[in-house]
């Protein structure tokens, strides 16, 4: 028991995905222009993360070693179907802000990243912890990118105060690409800032 | 004829993948720290990207769309571009050794390089014809090189420069490439 929890904790913070190791940074710049786009990505790539992981795991006896990143995208690539085909029919709205971007999980470096390094040695309920950490990590670091890119970028916090505006001269520059850049090499720098005061404390 | 044009030099300056949609910021960072792995990679994603979103093209237009799998869609592409890159790389170790030797290493990362995949779904998105898809493919992949070069010509500069240490590797390159992202902007007045 012990272990699955310390599975599912690491990704929250000691290898959370984006900020220590960096990778998925496509979607981490493309939909963090606000808090809705952001939670919206990290969810359905937490559920592809999840699924992958589990039935990887499952196969991991099966797939031969020599084809396994094809099978792994296999696999990987179903899911995303599915997670496309739900926010089509249920969340259309959101679909369509995040769209090129959803079929664009398949080659998200996270996932195929744990089925390698993770799934492919290890059962199926400490995958599904990793699946289930890793993605919620990587949901956190978007919510974070994209609440500051709202909050400065245009004042608004759609998704808790609906039409609200806090700044009444927002910096548009943030919402636009070279913005995304900055904020997420600037998080970086302050994340490494903070485990380095924390080291020291410790 | 002008539209052509256009299209070519939007999707090199004014849309640029990297710099203003973000498609293959993986490799963008990953690779950029030395100008010959720039470039290798560079040429490796024009001429995959080339042939990719000509070949998804064709298997959108006559396999998927007669037989209504348009759902599909991401598997059946991803399978194409896998299936490429394997394909291209086989065919190079025995055709063109010196260029698989430069190119080697790349190739494999191709395949879950997104720009590839990005690339093959706004064709059908934008609902181009074949020339133009050829086009398009082509000058995003150059725009994709050209960001890579410019940008790892920045970053070998780093060191020897003084870069505050929290920022040092991945912190300093991301801002860099907003930087340059800014001043892709200057294009944006051209079309």
């Amino acid at each position: 028991m012990t272990t699955l929890v310390r599975e599912f904790t690491k990704g929250l913070w000691d290898e959370i995905p984006l900020f220590r190791i960096v990778l998925g940074l496509c979607p981490a710049l493309a939909v963090t222009t606000s808090l809705e786009n952001g939670l919206g990505m990290g969810l359905s790539a937490t559920f592809v993360l999840i699924c992958s992981n589990g039935l990887i795991s499952a196969l991991r006896n099966i797939i031969p070693d020599e084809v396994r990143v094809a099978c792994y995208i296999v696999v990987i690539a179903a899911f995303v179907v599915c997670v496309e085909m739900v926010t089509k029919a249920y969340f259309f709205a959101l679909s369509e802000s995040l769209g090129i971007f959803i079929p664009l999980i398949v080659v998200n470096c996270i996932i195929l990243g744990r089925a390698e390094a993770f799934a492919r040695k290890n059962g199926v309920l400490a995958s599904l912890a990793d699946g289930l950490g890793m993605g919620l990590g990587f949901t956190l670091a978007l919510v974070i990118v994209g609440t500051i890119r709202e909050f400065l970028g245009a004042g608004t916090l759609g998704l808790i105060f609906g039409d609200t505006v806090f700044l009444s001269r927002p910096f548009g520059f943030l919402q636009q690409a070279p913005g995304a850049f900055l904020t997420l090499g600037l998080l970086l720098g302050a994340m490494n800032l903070l485990g380095k005061l924390g080291k020291k404390e410790a | 004829m002008e539209s052509y044009f256009a299209l070519v030099i939007g999707a090199i300056f004014i849309n640029n993948i990297m710099l203003a949609k973000f498609l293959g910021s993986c490799p963008f960072l990953g690779v950029s720290k030395k100008m010959d792995t720039a470039i290798g990679m560079g040429a490796a994603v024009v001429f995959v990207l080339t042939l990719a979103g000509t070949i998804t093209w064709v298997v959108d237009r006559y396999v998927l769309v007669p037989f209504g799998l348009g759902y599909i869609q991401t598997l059946a592409f991803i399978l194409v571009i896998a299936t490429l890159v394997q394909f291209v790389e086989l065919f190079l170790r025995k055709a063109i050794p010196a260029l698989y030797k430069s190119l080697g290493i790349f190739l494999p990362l191709i395949t879950t390089n997104c720009a590839v995949l990005g690339t093959a779904i706004i064709n059908i998105q934008e609902e181009l014809d074949l020339l133009e898809t050829i086009l398009f493919s082509l000058a995003s992949a150059i725009g994709f090189g050209l960001a890579l070069v410019l940008f790892a010509g920045i970053r070998e500069r780093f060191e020897i420069s003084r870069i505050p240490k929290p920022l040092e590797g991945t912190g300093i390159g991301l801002v860099t490439a907003g930087l340059l992202a800014i001043s892709f902007f200057a294009f944006k007045g051209m079309i």
